[in-house]
């Protein structure tokens, strides 16, 4: 018997999640190059349809790993279900999109194995019989070519964006889908979570503007994103901030832009003062044009930037606002 | 409540970074700061301590640079520390360095225990969850409040896209901090001066050897990653580059 890929998808409210297909697409690109056999799961409670959804990819089978008390999710709930699953089939390699969800159980689901997860990955390499899993480190200015040196299962995830939803093959046929029930006993799951809700309404909804002006920790102070306010009014755009900024109160949470904030794709976001974090990143990769000033030359943001300046903002900003009107008025 | 809260050194933000020699990790001679979010959940720890009473304590490994940090929240209020001083430790996986953490607080008996909700460094993300697991107790991660009450800790955890979610939780418990739960405070003078007082047990390397074993993860290869997309760089003085921009904002982004 062959060595077994194992991935995990995840859904919520109703939906699997677009990090979810792309971490199908990952797992079919390692099956080829192995030639190890892909299979997936869903966990959760009632999930068999998911299941059915995810069955019309190239995969060998779908399994539902259902538990009544794995709903609603709990890291307790799902390491447990996870772990008796794996004990019961066997995986080589398991495969889970880096979401929140995931980070929160993972560690513990490979922990209670005696495992360990590489975490985070933005793709893999195959040097000979090893498989190496590349990660980004330090806020994304290197990356380092990862393997495991523990007995399988090895958990590995992938980053939000690492592989190409889009890119998922479809199967010849539906792949058979298997009901898997699993047992957690009264007293496993010790968390009780409240609803998931949204706090105070949006405000600003950036998603639609046109053009972004953000500003991130290089500005500095607060009275200074008054410039970074000047140039956005000149060129008739919207302004908006990386994490710190929005953590700090000097600009309100719905001008924050990033995994835990708002995604955009404007024509021009003109990024002021921001490293290019990854979490920063996955809000407004999908502009079309990506303008960064960052005086770091090293700095991740310059990686997706179209035009880049190295250089100080309060020396740029400036004389660029004065260009900005003076084009707007037609000089 | 007693709160053990685990802080990390990594290399500064903008500092510069050297492959070492071995291309497996940086060169060392960087200047180093706290992890961010660790520095939240020290001030998270405080205003926990302020409110309910209790202690605070708080635990690094790493070489003896390293103890800056500890220093540092001692001034800050903490009141007593615990450092697992080795260069060894630095080169442990996740796994391992919450197998040493456990071991040297084997003897304690803590209610909370707070850890960052990654390292700006490896950022492995899984430090706080594998110790929670090791301990056997309950965890919650990505957290931006904490509330205790009768039966344990409300907590709010954040989720992907504005989201959130209060969780109920009996203690004793491991949190990851999120980055921005609280504004963070400046030591005192007094504080500064109060911490060379305070109490640093010392943990080597022998004392918790037994607990850890060998690494699950090997790190082969770290390197500058290639760039993917053709960036153009403006260069000259600041107001060639405005005129430059300005330029492509008109004929290329089409924006003017
Ligand atoms: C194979 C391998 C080799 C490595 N070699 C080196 C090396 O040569 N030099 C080097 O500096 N690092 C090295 N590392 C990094 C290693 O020390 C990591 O820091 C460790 O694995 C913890 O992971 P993390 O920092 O990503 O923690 P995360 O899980 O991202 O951290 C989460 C939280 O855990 C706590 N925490 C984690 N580590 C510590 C700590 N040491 N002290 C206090 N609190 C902590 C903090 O609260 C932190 O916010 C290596 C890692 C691996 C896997
Ligand atoms: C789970 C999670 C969720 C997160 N969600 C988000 C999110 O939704 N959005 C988000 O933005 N972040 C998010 N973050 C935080 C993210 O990891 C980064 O910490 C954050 O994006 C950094 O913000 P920054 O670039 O403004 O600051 P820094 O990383 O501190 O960068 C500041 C930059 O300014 C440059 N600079 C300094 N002075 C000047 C100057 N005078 N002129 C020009 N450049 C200068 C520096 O070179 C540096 O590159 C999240 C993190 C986690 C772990």
């Amino acid at each position: 018997m062959s060595d077994t890929i194992l991935v995990v998808v995840e859904q919520r409210e109703g939906k699997l999640s677009r990090v979810s297909w792309e971490t199908i697409t990952a797992g079919q690109a390692l099956a080829a190059d192995t030639g190890w056999t892909l299979e997936a799961a869903v966990v959760g409670s009632g999930v068999a349809g998911f299941a059915g959804e995810v069955a019309g990819k190239k995969l060998a089978k779908v399994y539902a790993i259902e538990s009544p008390k794995l709903e609603p999710y709990t890291p307790d709930a799902f390491a447990a279900a996870l772990k008796q699953f794996l004990s019961s089939h066997p995986a080589k390699l398991v495969l889970m999109p880096h979401t929140y969800q995931v980070r929160d159980f993972i560690p513990k689901l490979a922990t209670a194995m005696g495992r360990t997860a590489i975490s985070d990955c933005i793709g893999y390499k195959k040097d000979g019989d090893k498989l190496l899993f590349t990660r980004q480190m330090f806020q994304g200015k290197l990356a380092a070519d990862v393997s495991f040196t523990s007995d399988a299962p090895w958990f590995v995830t992938f980053q939000n964006g690492a592989y190409r939803a889009d890119k998922v093959e479809a199967g010849a046929s539906a792949a058979p889908v298997e009901t898997v029930n699993v047992e957690i006993a009264d007293g496993v799951v010790r968390n009780k979570p409240q609803e998931v809700f949204k706090e105070a309404k949006q405000a600003v909804d950036l998603t639609q503007a046109e053009i972004i002006v953000a500003v991130g920790r290089g500005i500095k102070e607060q009275k200074n994103i008054d410039i970074a306010k000047q140039l956005a009014d000149a060129l008739g755009g919207d302004l908006a901030a990386s994490r710190p900024i929005c953590d700090s109160g000097w600009l309100p949470m719905d001008r924050q832009i990033g995994s835990s904030g708002q995604t955009v794709a404007p024509k021009l976001y003109l990024a002021l003062g921001i490293s290019g974090a990854i979490q920063h990143i996955v809000g407004m990769k999908g502009a079309r044009t990506i303008i960064a000033v960052n005086k770091d030359a090293e700095a991740p943001i310059f990686e997706i930037a179209d035009f880049a300046v190295v250089g100080n903002l309060f020396d740029i900003v400036p004389p660029l606002i004065e260009e900005v009107k003076k084009a707007k008025a037609g000089t | 409540m007693k709160i053990l809260v685990c802080m990390k050194q990594v290399p500064q933000k903008d500092a510069p970074l050297k492959l070492n020699e071995s291309g497996t990790w940086i060169r060392e001679d960087v200047s180093y700061e706290v992890n961010e979010p660790d520095a939240f959940a020290l001030e998270e720890s405080l205003r926990q301590k302020e409110k309910h009473g209790g202690e605070v304590v708080v635990i690094t490994s790493g070489p003896a640079r390293a103890q800056q940090v500890l220093r540092e929240a001692l001034a800050k209020g903490a009141d007593r520390a615990i450092h697992l001083e080795d260069n060894a430790f630095v080169g442990l996986d996740a796994f391992n360095t919450a197998r040493a953490f456990a071991a040297a607080i084997k003897d304690e008996q803590f209610d909370l225990i707070f850890t960052g909700l990654q390292s700006d460094d490896y950022g492995y993300a899984q430090t706080g969850v594998v110790l929670a697991e090791l301990l056997g107790w309950p965890h919650a991660t990505i957290i931006m409040h904490i509330e205790k009450n009768d039966a344990g800790i409300r907590v709010k955890r954040e989720l992907e896209a504005g989201y959130f979610q209060y969780v109920d939780m009996p203690l004793p418990a491991v949190l990851t901090i999120q980055s921005g739960i609280n504004k963070l405070r400046y030591a005192t003078l007094i504080g500064i001066k109060q911490a060379k007082n305070k109490p640093l047990r010392k943990v080597t390397l022998a004392e918790v050897q037994s607990a850890i074993g060998a690494n699950l993860q090997k790190i082969e290869r770290l390197y500058v990653p290639q760039k993917t997309k053709n960036t153009e760089f403006l260069e000259g003085p600041p107001a060639e580059v405005a005129k430059k921009l300005v330029d492509k904002l008109r004929n290329e982004v089409r924006v003017l």
